[in-house]
């Protein structure tokens, strides 16, 4: 082994430890010993009681409903921006990226006037009895608009990079168009799709900002989990916001480790080829 | 690169599927991202450019963009000095937990910001672990300006880190290693030599952060306390407005963040013209020579 002889580890190691020690882990670690101080019997009253279990149930849900749109959105949009070329295509390029520059609140007052039933898109969706604002439907739309970019970013690459002759090949030998995106393109776009999936589904559990202005936060039936846990804050019953925060820290924890995984077989995946 | 000796045509370039997959992807686009824009100046100024001015003039909203700024001001650097100090360490030396290390590093990109928030209310909160020693000191952290700044820096952590670490670990170590084997100090190797090579890389990733640190609701709305006048950030005071039913004035407060979030994406495009930009995730954790970026 070739001894290193850059100098500046001990510096840039101990920053590096310190603040993430000081700016990460504390504040996490602080949040698990609050929620382990409870017990498990009155832990689990908290984190099963029917409020809570709506919640998860609203919020997974909506998550589910907003990522397999963005699948499919994401995945086209990704695919009209490499393979076609018409005017707009690099504004719309840039564009993609919005959800990520434009803050939560502002993006969730902008959804909720659009989709209240006198808003631009509400009024046209009236009269066929869709409501958007205040239903579990606005909160699957701020979801799919928070979490747009994710697919589009990962896919984008790999489909720039696709090898112009693997198509080829399959035409030559008389694969139609869609036999040739099920059978050739496809799959080598699904790693990529995994890994755009599990990041777009860990952003929709852990939405906030965007959701809580067009939810309508009804218990029960609007109201998400990390709003739940907000809500506990606010009326200074500091264990159950404790338990609640955990149950999204320990899924968060749970998505990390499965992208993570995902990234892994994807690697050896093409390392393979 | 294949040559293109003829222009045969690819998957998906008949006129029909063509037209179908553009004319529907513009039509959902322009629903859920450029609408959103629209709407946003059309409401700021709804009520005329007077209302509009009024409401930014109005002292609560520049105390609001004051607090934002100042959070942005401290934030912004540290977290670039963190990114910079971690990037050095992570990939100019091979040392045991480094792969941990990376992973702990990402976390707060994929954790609930309330959950961020929570998490802080338990450290320096009165309920907390350091809670009743600061209040005996009469030291305030939260539902100040230091709760609000720390709360930010958690949520950005990685924003200058996850930059950096992919593209000097694809430029490797020889440069570093020539200079300081021909007597430079370790300040100037990194000054003269790694600084140069990533700068747009470094200027994208603190675009991003300050983005994210200006725009920050969850995590900062726990931490804050919503004191009208003393603790609200803009995007804190933006919400404070439109539920006092003050719609015009939360959309005029807002139209300064979407200019931001605009102003970002135009700087966000010129970086990636100079090769800044991610490349997807999974290059990050090989070693492979750095791949051509999007361009």
């Amino acid at each position: 082994m070739k001894r290193n002889v850059l100098p500046g580890l001990p510096l840039s190691l101990g920053i590096t430890l310190f603040y993430v020690a000081l700016i990460v882990v504390l504040p996490l670690a602080a949040l698990v010993v609050k929620a382990a101080s409870l017990g498990p019997a009155e832990y689990w009253a908290i984190v099963s009681s029917p409020r809570a279990v709506a919640s998860y149930r609203v919020t997974v849900l909506s998550a589910l409903v907003a990522t397999a749109f963005n699948l499919v959105f994401g995945l086209a949009l990704a695919w009209v921006l490499v393979r076609y070329r018409f005017p707009g295509r690099r504004i719309i390029d840039a564009i993609v990226d919005l959800p990520f520059a434009l803050p939560t609140a502002v993006a969730g007052i902008a959804l909720t006037t659009l989709f209240a039933s006198n808003g631009w898109f509400g009024a046209l969706l009236a009269p066929f009895g869709i409501k958007v604002a205040y239903t579990p439907l606005g909160i699957m739309v701020a979801m799919c608009f928070t979490s747009l970019p994710f697919i589009v970013r990962t896919v984008q690459p790999v489909l720039e990079d696709l090898d112009p002759a693997l198509e080829e090949a399959a035409q030559s030998l008389g694969g139609s168009d869609s036999a040739i995106f099920v059978r050739v393109i496809l799959p080598l776009l699904i790693p990529a799709l995994l890994a755009g999936l599990s990041l777009s589904f860990a952003r929709s559990l852990g939405e906030f900002g965007a959701i809580i202005f067009i939810a309508g936060n009804q218990p029960m039936e609007t109201e998400i989990t990390a709003l739940l846990a907000f809500i506990r804050l606010e009326e200074y019953d500091y264990q159950a916001a404790a338990a609640i925060a955990s149950v999204l820290l320990i899924t968060a924890f749970l998505m990390l480790a499965a992208t993570n995984l995902l990234q892994a077989r994807a690697l050896r995946y093409t390392a393979r080829s | 690169m294949i040559p293109t000796r003829r222009k045969l045509p690819r998957v998906g370039d008949g006129p029909i599927i063509r037209r179908v997959l553009i004319g529907t992807t513009l039509f959902f686009g322009a629903i859920l991202v450029l609408a959103p824009l629209i709407v946003i100046a059309v409401e700021a100024f709804g009520q005329g450019v007077k209302a509009y001015a009024a409401t930014i003039a109005h002292p609560d909203t520049r105390h609001a963009i004051f607090m934002t700024v100042a959070t942005a001001l401290i934030a912004v650097p540290v977290n670039t000095a963190f990114g910079l100090a971690a990037a050095w360490a992570i990939t100019k030396f091979d040392f045991w937990g480094r792969r941990a290390l990376l992973v702990v590093i990402e976390i707060p990109f994929s954790i609930s910001p309330i959950v961020a928030g929570v998490a802080y209310l338990f450290v320096y909160g009165l309920q907390g672990l350091f809670g009743p020693m600061l209040e005996a000191a009469d030291i305030k952290i939260l539902f100040a300006l230091p709760g609000i700044v720390l709360a930010s820096m958690f949520v950005t952590a990685p924003f200058v880190a996850r930059e950096l670490i992919p593209l000097m670990q694809a430029q490797g170590r020889d440069l570093e290693e020539a200079a300081t084997s021909l007597g430079a100090s370790g300040w100037r190797t990194f000054f003269s030599v790694t600084l140069p090579n990533v700068k747009w890389a470094l200027l994208y990733g603190v675009v991003l952060c300050n983005a994210r640190v200006m725009g920050e609701f969850g995590a900062v709305s726990v931490v804050s306390g919503n004191i009208r006048g003393q603790t609200n950030t803009l995007p804190l005071h933006i919400e404070l407005l439109y539920h006092d039913y003050q719609a015009a004035g939360a959309f005029a407060a807002a139209s300064i963040l979407a200019t931001l979030a605009v102003v970002t994406i135009i700087a966000k495009v010129a970086l990636e013209r100079r090769g800044a930009g991610r490349r997807p995730a999974l290059a990050a954790a090989t070693n492979e020579p750095k791949a051509g970026n999007r361009p």
